[in-house]
């Protein structure tokens, strides 16, 4: 295993199931070996305020929280709360985009307006690294809106080359039996959509 | 066996292997989830509750140590200042049974009205404290401040914040091991429970022969470690801040303190012997740094460099101690100009409607703590007051004893459920009692909301989910003296109106209660809306931007094209509101706001 340390940044809006996509992340690569550690940063109780949360791996992990600039892997769930974070990541960091909207108070009350062409943005600086998915429209194929976190950690364990049956077995561990078969479509789903 | 646990649920751990008998607390950001945990993965072996307040939860475990009993309170920095009473005294006491304190500070106020460092507490009370790094940590520093508290006959501290309650690292699992020490009730230990001034001079010298003691045990505790790396610079540190320094500069040596309080002075002094430059690493004040520095120990750098305030990450450990040598990252896009997006109240909650009643009714609002605090925000603007529990209720008085009869209509106060029965009861008798005439608004949401729905003594369940006895707001209040006592459907916008209206215009103490109402996120308790969702009718729409006062994340507004520029009735407009179905419960306050008709109910 490598000394350095892996970080990935999960964000989204409060209610999109961040902190679920990074719990399964936490035990998949706990269980391939790895030190992990995760951190959930957000205010108040999160009603649907900003959520990002940190995720670290490697052979020996300190700090719970990564170095502003220092982000390898950034996943949103939401492309304003991608942007939010583009100073993160590190030259050569990959992003990974759901290609959702969710409108922030101050452009539903028509005061600000949602930033345009956020991938566009993304693709300046990091052109052939920027993936993006129809996270929401998939997930509604498959039966259930509120499968997208799960259709976009799908997308991102392409990045990695441990076994289907590894992310399966996890995804369903954090999951009641009645919703595993939506959640392994969903997860599926993803994993085509990038595959 | 090794899981990966947040910090919270490996305290949870450490108490349960450490043969924990009786844990309480109130539900408190970041410290909640450690009875949740206990109550729900351990209840066979720990009787757990939520205490009406923190103050309650301590005095329980103090009786169950007193018992013989492994007790555990637990609460966020906040909670420790009410439960601060007790907990002078039980340092003096000590314990029988092993006792431990968590206290969990919330540096960068996360979720919290200050942000004060609980490690003056452990100085202030001479009692010891220990603070974990990551959650392996947690459950073992737990598990070892049982066994001290008993070995140095004191209730032990637990400091986490934020960071660390609410990471998430692997953590070795042990076996549960129950106390060795027996229970039962013993009267020839009056002398060590019964603070009397007699026996006060007594403990008084014990305490501070114990903290001598512990000082002694400080060099040789196993998690006071010196680590030698290049012996230029020597960093003194715990907690996370160990984490975040040692993640930006490994190559320096560092003493890691588990135990903060009281300090292990010979193990300072032999590292900044064995160290050329010492700095000091703490979030929040210079405690470790007032300490060393008046140990005659010369500090390069402490909080010259670092902030007092706030809380810490790898970045600001790395710019303090770098300097001007600190080179930040390219920015690549202005995102401090992108819009926020703050916490909100959740779509359909039943605090919208109230604090929207008393923004159109023009009130000055004594809040309280609680998911209401969010109504503090535009466009609501509806909270105009926090200061800690139950301060909403008597500052609502306090300011109406003030105005006197000119304070009538001006003024009201607002006050959860869970809230009110924490520290609400004695400001409302007092309104009785002194002959006030202040309005308090209970919103019975009939959870604890904002710290994660946990029951309370109003919900009629215990911790473990059990059905009990539940008090009633009205008879209660009837029972203090109160006589207008109204209770109100929030969601009927013009009766909730009227209600406050008449009940702050009264010269007598009033309390307005709301019905029907649970959290939205309510497990239990669901409100029945009449509708499924609510929608615009386009062509009826003048966006003349009423609704949005409501700041409901459901509404939407946006701008209209030439083709659009009409109403069907032909107004002008610049754009039109537009509700997200998938978002919107069918709460109908927009549709009661809307003046022209143009929000409507969509029959299922």
């Amino acid at each position: 295993m490598e000394e350095r340390v892996t970080n990935v940044l999960l964000s989204g809006v409060g209610g999109q199931g961040t902190i679920l996509a990074s719990d399964i992340l936490c035990t998949v690569f706990h269980e391939m070996g790895y030190d992990v550690k995760k951190s959930e940063v957000h205010g108040m109780a999160q009603r649907g305020g900003d959520v990002t949360t940190h995720f670290r791996f490697g052979k020996k992990v300190y700090s719970p929280l990564i170095k502003y600039g220092e982000v390898d892997y950034l996943v949103s769930m939401e492309l304003l709360e991608g942007l939010r974070y583009i100073n993160w990541l590190k030259k050569e960091g990959k992003v990974l985009l759901n290609l959702q909207e969710i409108f922030p108070p101050a452009v539903n009350l028509g005061k600000m307006k949602y930033p345009e062409d956020i991938v566009g943005q993304f693709k300046k600086f990091f052109n052939g690294r920027v993936f993006t998915v129809q996270g929401l429209d998939l997930a509604i194929e498959c039966g259930d809106a509120r499968a997208t976190n799960i259709v976009i950690l799908g997308a991102f364990s392409t990045f990695f080359d441990f076994s289907e049956e590894v992310w399966e077995r996890n995804l369903l561990r954090h999951l009641p039996p009645k919703i595993h078969e939506l959640n392994l479509k969903a997860f599926r789903a993803g994993r085509r959509a990038l595959s | 066996m090794e899981k990966i646990l947040q910090g919270n649920y490996a305290i949870a751990r450490g108490a349960w292997e450490a043969g924990v008998k009786v844990a309480c607390a109130y539900p408190g950001t970041p410290s909640s989830e450690i009875l949740t945990a206990l109550s729900q993965e351990y209840k066979g072996d720990v009787l757990t509750e939520w205490s009406p307040n923190e103050k309650v939860a301590l005095e329980v475990a103090i009786g169950a140590s007193f018992a013989g009993a492994r007790a555990m309170a637990s609460m966020k920095h906040v909670g420790l200042n009410v439960a601060s009473d007790p907990f002078m005294t039980v340092s003096y006491t000590g314990v029988k049974g092993g006792l431990v304190i968590i206290v969990a500070d919330d540096p960068s106020s996360h979720s919290s009205q200050n942000e004060q460092d609980s490690r003056h507490w452990a100085r202030f009370g001479k009692v010891p404290m220990l603070e974990p790094s990551d959650s392996q940590e947690c459950k073992d520093f737990t598990k070892l401040a049982f066994e001290m508290s008993e070995q140095f006959d004191t209730p032990f501290l637990v400091r986490t914040e934020t960071r660390v309650s609410h990471s998430f690292s692997p953590v070795r699992l042990g076996e549960r091991k129950e106390s060795p020490i027996p229970l039962g009730l013993d009267k020839k230990d009056a002398p060590k429970y019964t603070m009397v001034p007699i026996y006060v001079r007594i403990r008084r010298k014990f305490v501070e022969e114990r903290m001598r003691k512990l000082e002694e045990f400080a060099n040789s505790f196993e998690y006071n470690v010196i680590e030698m790396n290049d012996p230029r610079i020597g960093v003194i540190t715990s907690g996370v801040c160990y984490n975040y320094t040692k993640e930006v500069f490994p190559e320096y040596s560092y003493l890691k303190l588990g135990m903060v309080w009281p300090l292990p002075k010979k193990i300072i002094e032999e590292f900044s012997r064995k160290v050329k430059k010492i700095i000091i690493v703490e979030q929040l004040d210079p405690f470790l740094e007032t300490e060393i520095r008046s140990m005659g120990i010369k500090i390069f750098h402490g909080k010259d460099v670092l902030p007092n305030h706030y809380e810490f990450s790898p970045e600001i450990v790395e710019r303090a101690l770098k300097g001007k040598r600190y080179k930040p990252p390219k920015m690549r896009v202005p995102t401090d100009e992108l819009p926020l997006r703050p916490p909100n109240l959740c779509p359909g909650c039943s605090h919208r409607p109230l604090f929207y009643a008393i923004k159109k009714l023009g009130l000055f609002t004594f809040g309280d703590i609680g998911c209401y605090t969010l109504a503090t925000a535009p466009p609501l603007n509806a909270i105009h007051s926090t200061v800690c529990m139950g301060a909403g209720v008597g500052g609502a008085f306090g300011a109406m004893k003030a105005l006197g009869k000119e304070g009538l209509g001006k003024c009201c106060a607002v006050i959860g459920d869970s809230t009110f029965l924490h520290a609400g009861i004695p400001p409302l008798m007092d309104i009785v009692y002194n002959k006030g005439n202040s309005t308090t608004i209970i919103l019975d949401n009939q959870t604890t909301g904002m710290t994660g729905l946990q029951e309370h003594p109003g919900t009629g369940y215990t911790a473990t989910g059990e059905p009990t006895h539940r008090i009633d707001f009205e008879e209660l209040a009837r029972a203090l003296g109160v006589k207008h006592i109204r209770k109100v459907d929030p969601y009927n916008l013009k009766e909730t109106m009227e209600i406050i209206k008449e009940e702050v215009e009264r010269d007598e103490p009033s309390v307005i209660i709301t019905v029907n109402s649970p959290c939205m996120l309510h497990r239990r308790e669901k409100r029945k809306f009449e509708h499924p969702f609510y929608r615009v009718l386009t062509e009826k729409c003048r966006g003349c931007g009423l609704c949005l006062e409501a700041g409901c994340p459901a509404i939407s507004w946006r701008a209209v094209s030439e083709e659009e520029a009409l109403t069907q009735d032909g107004h002008k407009r610049k754009g039109v509101v537009q509700i997200n179905r998938l978002q919107c419960p069918g709460c109908g306050l927009c549709s009661q706001i809307c003046k022209f008709e143009a929000i409507v109910p969509v029959t299922a």
